[in-house]
């Protein structure tokens, strides 16, 4: 059948052009370009699949205007939410605004699942059908799970959920909704009454909620990704199900890079991804932290800004809060400004710095920083102790010594930047507080630490008027 | 059709294309590719419409109008903000020029 042979020639397209922009998406020169190629294919799959209007079954075809209407209708208005909402998110609000796209795929791909085992004319056969219900499964916690870290990650829902017997909870509703998808595949044989169905389901969007109360905020980004992985093996999953290869190898290309990602990540931050969902970071918090020595030393912002005019070696390590203050544009201005009286200035990112992997470069590309003056840790971490001045801005955790030394610390072990290192350590902070774990800082109370205490934004400003006015003196 | 050992041998190689993409991308790109393989998934969109315009019943009407909406959401949204993001990585060799 000719439409038939249109809508698989389009898939062959679209794969390839998928995996021919990841490709592109791989390298910053060419990521902008790699972006519309995987859109191009998405584009050419979407409308290749209106001809399946050519191809319905027999029992729905009576249906087709409504279905066809439903499914304009449906498009028209996810795209359009989706296009806006995409379009007005902060780009400090992209790691949850990635999260609820993500789930909302996972819910498409359990959609599929779900309308294959409500409709009683199907045919099941047994590998289809156990594919079937794995794959709903999947997506299905992939969807409550990420909406959960959605609103985490934007505050809406605050705390972590901890009680003794939750691990006990989550794995009774795990294997309840387990036992569930086998009843209705080898018992039922995917003819299940509707409750039961509904109910395998619920459970399953039950369990991603459960899974995800209890994971605490800095470890959100671990749980994005292995979300994103989720939806990528479901839609893999669902793709078999409908004999989709478009579906089989975009889904499952996803769900192994998501994987690796994943994985990537929680080695950054020197955990395992078991240890992420299923161990209580921060539980232990404030418990048998050693007494610290000394005080902080505040210091006034233009001091501290003429004082990097006159050092050869300024390394900065910026941190979330830095985003938050909106100061990366004032920062960059001031960075320029330094740069112009000679000092060499670098930028250290932590590999967890901002809410994901990478999303601390991504607010720095926002305000204007070349790629070329940001460095990861581990290029940068030898070089603190040749800098004259590390300046952290809004960072807390990624740079407390206490995960190099103190093994009771719930961030023990965790790679951080050397700024203790410097000769001269500037923190630019709000107030006296502790960082997004709860864990007090001893880098902040070192001698060779100096606070410089104010929103972000207005320190950097002072510092820049500081070094104006000196430089315009002459 | 792609049955047993052929959809296997798609599912093997699809597999390690992925782990080969994103073994080699450095750290600064993570979030974007992260964003970018989201989008690369919203393509769950054209099952869903399948699943939809071969429905006979109302559950699978709704069911299926639901998938659309939100498989058109992770497609658009997913592209939306990878490309947005992407948009801003500049080299400072660039600016010079």
């Amino acid at each position: 059948m000719n439409a038939q042979l249109i809508i698989d020639a389009s898939y062959l397209v679209a794969a390839f052009l998928f995996i021919y922009g990841l490709k592109r998406m791989s390298s910053p020169v060419t990521a902008a370009s790699g972006i519309r190629v995987a859109g191009l294919g998405m584009l050419v799959a979407v409308l290749a699949s209106f001809l399946y209007v050519f191809g319905v079954n027999d029992a729905a075809a009576p249906h087709l205007n409504v279905n066809v209407a439903l499914g304009a209708a449906a498009l028209a208005l996810g795209f359009g939410w989706a296009w806006w909402s995409g379009k007005k998110v902060e780009m400090t609000a992209m790691p949850q605004m990635v999260a609820l796209y993500n789930g909302m795929g996972g819910g498409a791909a359990a959609a599929i699942g779900a309308v294959e085992l409500f409709r009683s004319s199907a045919q099941h056969e047994t590998i289809p059908l156990v594919v079937t219900i794995i794959g709903s499964l999947i997506g299905a916690i992939s969807l409550s799970g990420s909406l959960i870290a959605w609103a985490k990650l934007d505050g809406r829902v605050n705390g972590t959920w901890r009680f003794t017997g939750l691990q006990l909870m989550n794995g009774s509703v795990f294997f309840a909704t387990l036992a569930l998808g086998l009843y209705i595949a080898f018992v039922e044989h995917g003819h299940a009454p509707v409750a039961i169905t509904a109910a395998f389901f619920a459970l399953a969007l039950v369990f991603g909620v459960l899974m995800t109360m209890p994971i605490g905020g800095a470890d959100m980004p671990v749980v994005i990704s292995l979300y994103n992985a989720f939806t990528g093996l479901a839609v893999g999953f669902e793709g078999f199900v409908l004999q989709n290869p478009a579906l089989m190898i975009a889904g499952m290309v996803v769900g192994s890079a998501g994987t690796l990602l994943t994985l990537l990540m929680a080695k950054a931050m020197n955990r395992s991804v078991s240890n992420v969902i299923f161990s209580n970071f921060g539980a232990t918090g404030d418990e048998g932290q050693g007494e610290i020595k000394g005080s902080m030393k505040p210091v006034d912002a233009g001091d501290a800004g003429i004082n990097m005019r006159y050092a050869s070696k300024v390394i900065i390590a910026p941190g979330y809060g830095l985003a938050v203050a909106q100061a990366q544009h004032k920062l960059f201005e001031f960075v320029k400004l330094i740069q112009d009286a000679g000092v060499e200035v670098k930028f250290a990112i932590h590999p967890v710095a901002g809410r994901m992997p990478g999303h601390m470069n991504v607010l720095l590309a926002e305000a204007g920083v070349p790629y070329d003056i940001i460095y990861d840790m581990e290029d940068i971490n030898n070089e603190f102790k040749e800098a004259d001045v590390a300046i952290v801005i809004g960072a807390n955790d990624t740079v407390n010594p206490a995960a190099r030394t103190n093994k009771s610390s719930p961030i023990y072990g965790m790679p951080i930047l050397n700024v203790d290192q410097a000769k001269q350590v500037y923190v630019v902070k709000r107030g006296q507080g502790k960082g997004y774990s709860g864990v007090e800082n001893e880098l902040f109370f070192a001698d060779n630490t100096n606070m410089v205490y104010g929103d972000a934004q207005k320190v950097m400003v002072a510092m820049i008027q500081a070094v104006k006015s000196l430089d315009g003196g002459h | 059709m792609l049955t047993g050992f052929v959809a296997l041998y798609i599912f093997m190689l699809a597999a390690f294309t992925g782990y080969e993409i994103i073994g080699r991308v450095p750290s600064i790109l993570h979030t974007p590719l992260m964003s970018g393989s989201n989008f690369v998934h919203g393509i769950v969109v054209v099952g869903a419409l399948f699943a939809l315009l071969n429905a006979t019943s109302l559950v699978e009407q709704i069911i299926g109008f639901f998938g659309v909406l939100l498989g058109a959401g992770n497609a658009a949204g997913g592209y939306v903000v990878t490309e947005r993001m992407l948009q801003m990585f500049k080299s400072s060799d660039k600016k010079k020029a």
